[in-house]
């Protein structure tokens, strides 16, 4: 428990720079932090709390980009529930309670990298490719309708895969890997768990370095209550179980500790 | 003005505590919340060995609440005697140790374990709702929360809590039998077993099925049976069940407990202990209560 580890959280109510909607149910929020945008890295999230005094738990969502200079954060979600859809309504000027910076987010590497995205796992990939400094693709994989494609695009080559087939390769993240025959050093992937373990049999096989995202239902998001653990391959340092902390010891774990 | 108060000689520089399991060993929140200002952390359950646990989903939001299943997951005794307890012992707070186990043995090894540790109590639970063996089985027994309660006892350096589940036709037959069997103090509610179904998955919420509901939800059946217990008993009364503000914790006193733990709320509101032991101190200024004993079970 360093110093500087010592209040690195903080829990403020912020303010709503803007907020757009880019599909059917995906939007896109700016929200005027007090210290998390100053801080925040690529891959970790923030905790959304809701007004309604009945809907106690907060929402873990990841940051898509990070404004440090404004302190300012951007998140892109996809409106399911009672949180998301209050959270959808907010407009410039409403105040939200929000939570962070949490966990750990991506590594720093530096050597050829292949982000791969599923869904609304998408995002996280926004900040990391402005941020990673080497050879990189991208690799995005859509139900149907695409969002945040250009915005990647300001940083490295992507390739989409949609279920439909209605844009680039027909099939998911991994047939558009093959189809272009995109090779890579490490990869980082976020997205649904069926995905990851595609992503994970995947980087075994070829050997490559490999970093994974993962999602569960959260209560603290601090790393009290071991709501939302992992099963791990050894004995955690922390939890001396094999379970890992979604919350604090990831989201982002190498995919060699984790079973998923 | 007095906010201290005695659970079986042992004084709390305040009647605040965290309810186990919500608040682990006391180290997440310690960036939130200043530990020395507690009257007691009281610890996640800690068994004779480490425990993995439920399966995931482990948490589900209900209306005004929420249901868990953890399981009970735990680094077990040696672990946490080595790196939690030294943790703690840096505050000016006392520390409760929970227990847990899954027989009768398990509970008198882990008591054992602590005797010659630095804690000031033990609190023993026999009401978790979410593990096939132990907890709740010990819980919903009147002969077997005596039971337990004695052989505990017996070995016990620290005086002991039992904690009691909401989970029974009628609470006073608990909180006699553990009386009886020798508890120094009681604590109660734990969480009362509930279920939710997602219908759009068309299955389980949880993946234990069923999980312990706490919250908000269901502060008015832990200040009834809180009630009912401090009536029943001559032991002080730990109170819980949905706690979220100093109103909610005076409630509890008024309704006879002695102290009160803060658990789910810590969950959305980090700093909610703290915001207890502040609001209750503006109560008690405000209303000119000189000690806090004049409001303990003043209804």
């Amino acid at each position: 428990m360093s110093k500087v580890d010592k209040k690195s959280i903080v829990k403020k109510t912020c303010e709503i720079v803007s907020q757009e909607q880019l599909t059917t149910d995906v939007y896109s929020v700016w929200i005027q932090t007090e210290g998390i945008g100053k801080v925040a890295k690529p891959g970790q999230f923030v905790s959304l709390f809701s007004k309604s005094g009945s809907k106690l738990l907060p929402r873990p969502i990841s940051i898509c980009e990070v404004d440090v200079l404004n302190d300012r954060l951007r998140l892109v979600y996809r409106r399911i529930g009672y949180g998301t859809r209050e959270y959808s309504q907010m407009q410039q000027g409403d105040r939200i309670e929000v939570m962070g910076p949490l966990g750990n987010g991506f590594p720093d590497k530096d050597k050829k990298a292949l982000l791969i995205g599923g869904g609304v796992g998408i995002p996280p990939l926004v900040e990391l490719a402005k941020q990673l400094d080497c050879e990189m693709n991208v690799v995005v994989g859509y139900r149907d309708e695409l969002f945040l494609v250009e915005d990647l695009k300001k940083y490295a080559d992507v390739y989409i895969a949609t279920e439909d087939g209605s844009e680039g390769t027909k099939g998911n993240v991994l047939d558009a890997i093959k189809a272009n025959g995109i090779e890579a050093e490490v990869i980082f992937a976020c997205g649904p768990t069926p995905m990851l373990r595609a992503i994970k049999d995947y980087a075994k096989e070829h050997n490559i370095e490999c970093y994974l995202s993962l999602e569960e239902r959260m209560a603290c998001g601090i790393g009290a209550c071991l709501g939302c653990v992992c099963k791990s391959k050894e004995v955690d340092y922390h939890t001396n179980v094999h379970n890992k902390r979604i919350c604090k010891d990831g989201p982002v774990f190498e995919s060699s500790e984790v079973e998923i | 003005m007095n906010t201290k108060v005695n659970l079986a000689g042992i004084t709390l520089h305040n009647p605040v505590m965290t309810a186990s399991g919500t608040f682990g060993s006391g180290e997440e929140y310690s960036e939130f919340v200043d530990l020395n200002r507690l009257g007691a952390v009281v610890t996640k359950g800690v068994a004779n060995i480490p425990w993995e646990g439920n399966p995931t989903p482990r948490i589900a939001e209900t209306e005004s609440g929420m249901l868990n299943a953890i399981g009970l997951q735990n680094p077990g005794i040696e672990v946490f005697c080595k790196r939690d307890i030294p943790f703690l012992r840096k505050y000016d707070t006392k520390i409760i140790v929970n227990v847990c186990g899954k027989t009768t043995g398990d509970y008198c090894t882990v008591v054992e374990r602590l005797a010659n540790e630095d804690v000031d109590m033990l609190e023993i639970n026999i009401s978790c709702p979410n593990v096939k063996e132990g907890g709740i089985a010990f819980g919903q027994n009147p002969k077997a929360v005596e039971a337990i309660t004695k052989e505990v006892k017996k070995r016990a350096r620290q005086p002991i809590i039992m904690k009691l589940s909401p989970n029974v036709t009628d609470i006073t037959e608990m909180a006699r039998a553990a009386e009886a069997g020798g508890a120094d103090v009681l604590s109660l509610i734990n969480t009362l077993t509930g279920m939710k179904i997602d219908i759009h998955k068309r299955a389980f919420a949880l993946a234990n099925k069923t999980g312990g509901l706490s919250g908000p939800a269901i502060k008015p059946i832990a200040v009834r049976m809180v009630y009912q217990a401090a009536k029943a008993v001559k032991l002080p009364i730990v109170g819980m069940g949905g706690i979220a503000s100093w109103e909610d914790a005076v409630e509890f006193l008024m309704a006879g407990a002695t102290a009160v733990s803060i658990g789910t709320a810590n969950f959305y509101n980090p700093h909610a202990t703290i915001d207890v032991v502040n609001g209750i101190e503006k109560f008690m200024k405000l209303n000119q209560i000189k000690d806090i004993h004049e409001i303990i079970g003043m209804v």
